[in-house]
Parts: structure tokens; C-alpha cells; sequence
């Protein structure tokens, strides 16, 4: 199963998702991490300007990554029970 | 209420000043997010889910309209118009960011609040009831006391690095609304057989992991010496509590390892060495703080019935509004839990409402209770009307209060990095299936459902008639059922009926639980937890799983 | 990694090395003290030792009849987060002791108000602590709530004389 990596950003607590080459706030953003991944985590833990970086199970294709647990679809989406506040790339529905 | 002074205000100038102190240090990383992460916490900052989650305190649940404007402003201009109110009587607002924080505490301490100890491994907001200062059944008004343990709870140097959270709550009624038992210090003021003023000290409550109703450490504490004696119970706790290993760290499990009789004898010996330090406030301050939650200016003479004959109107009053003990007034409870919606939520329109409301018509006094909802304390029975119409063109006139629709239930795992499922959804469906009907409601009575997301809690599940646990089952989210427990002065326990449910499952047992309750019922008038204790578990089990 | 908040146990975490250089912050006007500190064992099996230490599981009354021969008392932090030694220093200024009293280990400086105020005198934390910012700190509160072993006038005695 492919993984992604994701975190917060330490100013605004935002959820992020590694895009290749910096951040994004959008899940479909996203690239899967391969070998690179555990150097890059390091790097991100030691830096420590971004909290709680971590690796992530995901289902389906580039662009349209689904998280495998309900809690990152949540935080991918949104509180379920808010669809008003969704972020943007992964609806309430798919939670 | 109470009004900071100039050292009340200077102590809270400071904090702010030190925690943008701290913040500008982390975001230079001059110091790391391990060294950074409990000096956030100590000032409610959490990271969540989505972003930051700020905890603000209010103190014993009491605020005024001017706060409540504060918390609408807060809402609309650092998070996204909406915030919770808890199940500590705090508020929660979900989409903070750490580089508005320093502005966000400004705008706080203009109104004389803040967020001090709301989170962390120290001494939490200070509980009370929601009806203190008028109920006819109480002592005196129990807050001055709980503005005095805030007060000496406030930056404690020895207690701020305790091995958990520790959670004190104030009543001064035999009626415990405030759950006393099921804190780690619990306080009853009462007078004794000479007439004197002082607490049962209750000790070691809790939920959680391990739930455990509190054991009377001191049946009898002079009001003049509870601030020393809370010294020692922490103290022993601080000393003693343990520190290996997280679900073990409360003093409920302190005391439960001990045994109350050696756990009473370390803190009688701890208060013996405590007691002549001259620690205790003297008498001046208690009355000067007493004298600040005087009665307010009562009209007497006011009319003392209401005009039922608008029939929604008396719904309200029948369900939502109590007895004040002065005539020509009562007590409003405003129910956050509407059809549809999210139980404890308000939007900053809202609580603009309520704040105009209670300036109007409450003597500008609100309450926040721990069933998330709110009270205006002091309302003439002759404005209930004008009152109610107000609140209802708002969506805040939800007759519900007690019934089967006034869920509580913590923001799970929409929200929270804690939870393993989700609890608001389960709220809402359960809600769903009755509140389209106000008399089925009624006629299924007093039924208090609480949903936890979480082995933590913070729905209080194991204090609900029915509470319901979420749970992780190989990624999934599951749902324990619990049945039989009560956070009154009839404190009890829920406990887990049999195996658990996913989302449709819990829903359907729950159905199934309040139809087998109206069927065995001995009366329309006993509540479901009296059919309960009255037929035991097995009935009810039966319905459900057979 | 999911962010746990604050629910990280502490106990467990090695204790710092016995420090018997000079503490690298020091609040009193006599002379270091410099002598070998002994473990609380050593020191109440009768050894020649004016100086203990105390770790966060020990108990600071055993020190009590001792504090005739005792200089120093230096009471260990392995974990910042673990707050048993602000207790101990209570504890022993409370039954009257006078010599210094060292925090050492994982003291970081926004503890140091409040380590001052339970009783510590002296710090030897294991990174050294930015002197502007331990001075802002203890400048930090003008008023404080409650009594404790520095003998600050609490707010309640500034209102009521």
C-alpha cells in the first residue's frame, strides 16, 4: 500500500501533506514516499518546525489518495459532522 | 461575580507576557517542541487534528455578558464562528493558530480571562453548580470558595509538574450538581452539628480507564483551613502519585493502592506540618471575595407566576426552567443541544444573544454546566416570555434539558487525536430518532446519554444512565454500551452491558434499550435508571442482544 | 507519531551524574560548597558526607535530623516534566533548612520561578541556561497567589495589610 507523509505546521497547527518538494494543505497534493522517506522524516524531526510528522497508509492513485484509517480521512476532510468547514480535496463522504 | 482586582489583572498581564515569550522562543527554536509542549499545554493550547484546540477557562462556569461578547469576538476573528462549551464548564475553540495566540490572550485578559491551567499535569479549572447563588437548596453560594482554590491553585510552584491532570470540584447542596464524586478532590460545604462552615472532602474520584467514585478523606474541614488542607492532599499526590506509568497516574489510583485509611493518615500527617505555615487566607479575604457574589438586587414583590398558556412556551418552562429561591424569579437553562445539531456548540451569533439576554433579563450572570449546556440564573418569571421568544428566533429555546435529546457527548474523533471513534454522529442519530417528538420525549423522561470517544472520558460515559464508549476494533470504530451510571449525589458507575456495536449497531441498541425501559416501567414517572437499578442488567441485556 | 499531549509517563529516565563541579547558577551569598556528594543511602549509613543527593522517588524527611551536619542538598531532575522534586525542596524548607538546595539535571529555565519559590538556591542544569532569559523569568510576576519557602507576601496579605 503506498504511504504519504503528512504533518502540522508548527505557526498555524495546519494539516499538511508532503508534496514532493514542499507542503501542501491538500491531500490531493500528495505523493507517496518511498525509500527517501525515512531521511526525510529525520530531517523533518530534527528541524522540528513541522509537528507530528508521520507516514501514513493510503488506497488508490496519485491525485486521488484515500487515507486507510477514518482518522486521517477526518483530517484530511474535515470534522464529518462540519461538511461547511471541509478543507477542500477529500469530502465529508469519504470518511 | 467576581472582579479581578490589580494583582489579580498584574498576574495575568505577566502570564500572557511569559507564554509570548515562550511562544517567540519556539518559533525560533531556541527551544525544542519537547521543552515547548507542557508550557503550551499549561496555557490550553493543544494540538488536534485539524489545528491548534484552545481550552479557555471559566472559572466555576460563571461569566458574564462582557465575556460571553469576548468569547463570540474570539470565535469570529481567530477561529471559524463557532465554539464548545464542556463538560469541565469550560469553552473549546478548534481552529487556533500559535502565531495568533499572543493577540487572541490580549483580547482574553481585557475581559479578565484567560486559559491558564486548562490543560497539563496541574491543578485544572475549578468546578461548581450551575444553579450556585440560586438554589433554594443550597448552604451559601459555593464559588467564593472555588475562587479561592483557583486563586491558590494559580501558578502553585510546588504542584505544577504533577503526575497528571487533578480536577476539584465545589458544591454546597445535598443535590450534587457538579459530580463531586467523580473528581480528584471533591468539596460539599455544609455546617456541622455546632453550626460551623466547612467541607466533606471527598478524594480519588474519577473516570477514565479506571473509574472509581471518591472516598470521604475528612468528613469535616473548617472553610478556614480547606486551602491548607488541599495543600496536603496534593502534596501526597505530587509525592506519592505514580509516575511509571500514565493510565496509573491519578490519585484515584493513589488512593485505591493505599487504601483510604493510610492514604488519610499520610495527608493528616502532611496537614499537621502544613497547617501552622500560616497558608490558609485570612477571614478578610474571604469576605471580600464573599461579598462579590452577594445576592444581586432582587425586585421584590415581582410577580411571582408565569403565563402558561402559549403551549410551547410551557414546554419550555416545564422542562428547561427550575425553581429560584427568591420569589418572583427562576432559573433558565439553555439547552445547546437543537435538533440537528452538535451538543455544546454555539456559534458566535449565539453567544451574542445570550450575552445581550443575560445583560437584559439575568442580571448579566451566565453559567456554562458540565452537560454543555448554559443557565441564566437570576430571570424574573415575568420576562421568561420575552426571554424565551428571544432565544428561540435564535435556536437556543430547545425544551429538552434532562431528556433523551440532551446528549452529551466530547468532540471525538471529528475533532480529537485521542479518540478511536467518533461520538458526535452517534448523538446526533440517536437524537434523531426522537426529536421530532417533544411528548415521546417527555414521556420517556429523565434519560442522560453520554458519549465518549474515548477511554478518557471526557463525556463522562461512566456517569450516564446509558453511556456509550468509542472504541478502536482493528481500525474500525466501535461502540461500547454502558448502562447504570449517575454523576448526582446518587453517585453510581455504568457498566458494560456485553458486546460491543458499530455505528448502526449502537444506535439499535439504544432503541432497543428505551422501548424495553417503557415497557417495564412501573410507572410512566420512574425514570430509566430507577427501571434499571430496580430489574438489574440481565432484562435489559436481554432486550438488546437476544 | 500522534501527538499524546501530555501523557507521557517520566519515571524511568536516567538520573544526571552526580555534579560535583560548582553549580552553574548559584542565588546565595556564602561560599560553594565542594565536597563529594553522597547517594541518600550513603549519607544516612553514617558516611562523613555534608552533601546528599536526593533522587525524585526518595524521601526528603529522612533528611530531617541531619540538617545540623548538612550543607547541601542537591535534589535530581532525570525529567523535567517530573515534579517530585519541588516537593522535596518544600518539604525541607518547610522543616527548616538553610543550606543550599541544587536542582540538577533536566532543569530547564521556565522552571526556575517556580523552583525558586519552593526553595532551590542553586541549579545545575545539564545545558547551560541563557542568563536573560532565567533573569526575565524570575522579573516575570510581580504578585504571587500563595505562600511558599521564599517568603513572597501573597496577593491576599497585599489587599488585607
Amino acid at each position: 500500500m503506498p504511504r504519504i507523509l503528512t504533518g502540522n505546521r508548527l505557526e498555524t497547527g495546519d494539516v499538511l501533506w508532503w508534496h514532493g518538494h514542499c507542503w501542501s494543505t491538500q491531500i490531493s497534493d500528495a505523493v507517496e514516499i518511498g525509500a527517501e522517506g525515512e531521511a526525510l522524516l529525520a530531517g523533518l524531526i530534527a528541524a522540528e518546525r513541522i509537528n507530528d510528522p508521520t507516514f501514513i497508509e493510503v488506497t488508490g492513485e496519485p491525485g486521488a489518495f484515500v487515507p486507510t484509517t477514518t482518522r486521517e480521512r477526518v483530517r484530511a476532510s474535515g470534522p464529518s459532522v462540519r461538511a461547511d468547514l471541509a478543507r477542500g480535496s477529500l469530502s465529508v463522504e469519504a470518511i | 461575580m467576581y472582579r479581578y482586582d490589580q494583582y489579580d489583572q498584574a498576574i495575568v498581564d505577566a502570564r500572557v507576557a511569559e507564554f509570548k515569550d515562550q511562544v517567540g522562543r519556539r518559533l525560533r527554536n531556541e527551544i525544542t517542541e519537547d521543552q515547548f509542549k507542557p508550557l503550551r499545554l499549561m496555557n490550553g493550547l493543544y494540538l488536534q487534528l485539524h489545528a491548534y484546540m484552545l481550552r479557555v477557562a471559566i472559572p466555576y462556569g460563571t461569566l458574564s455578558g462582557t465575556q460571553m461578547r469576548m468569547l463570540a469576538h474570539i470565535a469570529r476573528t481567530y477561529d471559524r464562528d463557532y465554539g464548545h462549551f464542556t463538560t469541565r464548564q469550560n469553552i473549546q475553540y478548534n481552529w487556533i493558530k500559535l502565531e495568533q495566540f499572543s493577540d487572541l490572550l490580549d483580547d482574553l485578559s481585557k475581559v479578565e480571562m484567560h486559559a491558564f491551567q486548562t490543560s497539563g499535569n496541574c491543578i485544572r479549572n475549578i468546578s461548581s453548580d450551575q444553579f450556585a447563588g440560586a438554589a433554594a437548596d443550597e448552604i451559601a453560594d459555593p464559588r467564593p470558595y472555588a475562587e479561592l482554590l483557583r486563586q491558590w491553585s494559580t501558578l502553585h510552584p510546588e504542584f505544577s509538574f504533577l503526575p497528571r491532570k487533578f480536577k476539584i470540584a465545589v458544591i454546597a447542596s445535598d443535590s450534587d450538581r457538579a459530580a463531586i464524586q467523580l473528581h480528584d478532590i471533591g468539596l460539599q460545604l455544609y455546617r456541622n452539628a455546632a453550626g460551623m462552615l466547612g467541607f466533606r472532602v471527598y478524594v480519588g474520584g474519577g473516570m477514565g480507564r479506571t473509574p472509581i467514585i471518591g472516598k470521604v478523606v475528612r468528613e469535616f474541614i473548617p472553610v478556614g483551613q480547606f486551602l491548607s488542607y488541599s495543600e496536603a492532599i496534593l502534596r501526597v499526590y505530587n509525592r506519592h502519585g505514580r509516575r511509571d506509568n500514565i493510565y496509573k497516574a491519578r490519585i484515584k489510583i493513589l488512593v485505591t493502592e493505599l487504601g483510604i485509611e493510610e492514604f488519610t493518615r499520610q495527608v493528616e500527617a502532611e496537614w499537621a506540618t502544613l497547617e501552622p505555615l500560616g497558608l490558609d487566607a485570612p477571614q478578610a479575604e474571604y469576605d471580600r471575595i464573599i461579598a462579590q457574589f452577594a445576592d444581586p438586587a432582587y425586585e421584590i414583590g415581582a410577580p411571582d407566576t408565569i403565563d402558561l398558556s402559549d403551549p410551547d412556551f410551557k414546554l419550555w418552562v416545564d422542562q428547561n426552567v427550575h425553581a429560584h429561591k427568591q420569589p418572583g424569579y427562576a432559573i433558565a437553562t439553555i439547552s445547546l443541544k437543537p435538533k440537528s445539531g452538535i451538543p455544546g456548540d454555539a456559534s458566535s451569533a449565539q453567544m451574542d444573544v445570550i450575552a445581550d439576554l443575560a445583560d437584559k433579563y439575568a442580571h448579566d450572570e451566565i453559567r456554562v454546566t458540565h452537560s454543555q449546556n448554559l443557565v441564566l440564573a437570576h430571570v424574573k418569571k415575568a420576562d421568561l416570555y420575552a426571554m424565551w421568544q428571544a432565544l428561540a428566533a435564535a435556536d437556543l429555546a430547545t425544551p429538552n434539558l434532562d431528556l433523551v435529546t440532551d446528549i452529551i457527548a466530547c468532540p471525538g474523533m471529528d475533532y480529537c487525536t485521542l479518540a478511536n471513534a467518533r461520538s458526535i454522529p452517534i448523538a446526533q442519530k440517536i437524537a434523531a430518532k426522537f426529536e421530532n417528538s417533544i411528548s415521546e420525549q417527555r414521556d420517556i423522561g429523565e434519560l442522560k446519554i453520554k458519549v465518549s470517544g474515548c477511554i478518557n472520558g471526557c463525556g463522562h460515559h461512566h456517569a450516564g444512565h446509558i453511556g456509550i464508549l468509542g472504541v478502536d476494533k482493528k481500525g474500525e470504530e466501535a461502540y461500547q454500551l454502558l448502562l447504570g451510571g449517575s454523576g448526582a449525589e446518587d453517585a453510581s458507575l455504568a457498566k458494560i452491558l456485553g458486546p460491543g456495536f458499530d455505528e448502526n449497531g449502537i444506535i439499535d441498541a439504544v432503541d432497543k434499550l428505551i422501548a424495553f425501559y417503557r415497557s417495564a416501567r412501573s410507572a410512566p414517572t420512574e425514570r430509566f435508571l430507577d427501571t434499571y437499578r430496580r430489574l438489574g442488567a440481565a432484562p435489559f441485556k436481554e432486550a438488546v442482544y437476544a | 507519531m500522534r501527538d499524546n499531549q501530555d501523557q507521557i509517563a517520566v519515571s524511568g529516565a536516567p538520573s544526571p551524574a552526580l555534579d560535583d563541579t560548582p553549580a552553574r547558577l548559584r542565588f546565595r551569598d556564602d561560599a560553594p560548597f565542594e565536597s563529594p556528594i553522597a547517594p541518600l543511602a550513603d549519607f544516612l549509613a553514617g558516611g562523613n558526607f555534608a552533601a546528599v543527593r536526593i533522587e525524585p522517588g526518595e524521601d526528603a524527611h529522612e533528611l530531617v535530623p541531619h540538617f545540623d551536619r548538612l550543607k547541601l542538598v542537591e535534589i535530581a531532575f532525570p525529567k523535567f516534566r517530573d515534579g517530585r522534586g519541588y516537593s522535596s525542596a518544600a518539604v525541607l524548607r518547610q522543616a527548616g533548612f538553610t543550606g543550599e538546595i541544587r536542582a540538577a539535571g533536566d532543569v530547564l529555565v521556565d522552571q526556575i520561578g517556580f523552583m525558586r519559590r519552593v526553595g532551590f538556591d542553586s541549579f545545575a542544569p545539564n545545558k547551560p541556561l541563557d542568563p536573560k532569559v532565567v533573569k526575565a523569568t524570575l522579573d516575570r510576576y510581580p504578585y504571587v497567589y500563595m505562600k511558599a519557602a521564599d517568603g513572597k507576601v501573597p496577593v491576599w496579605a497585599l489587599r488585607h495589610g
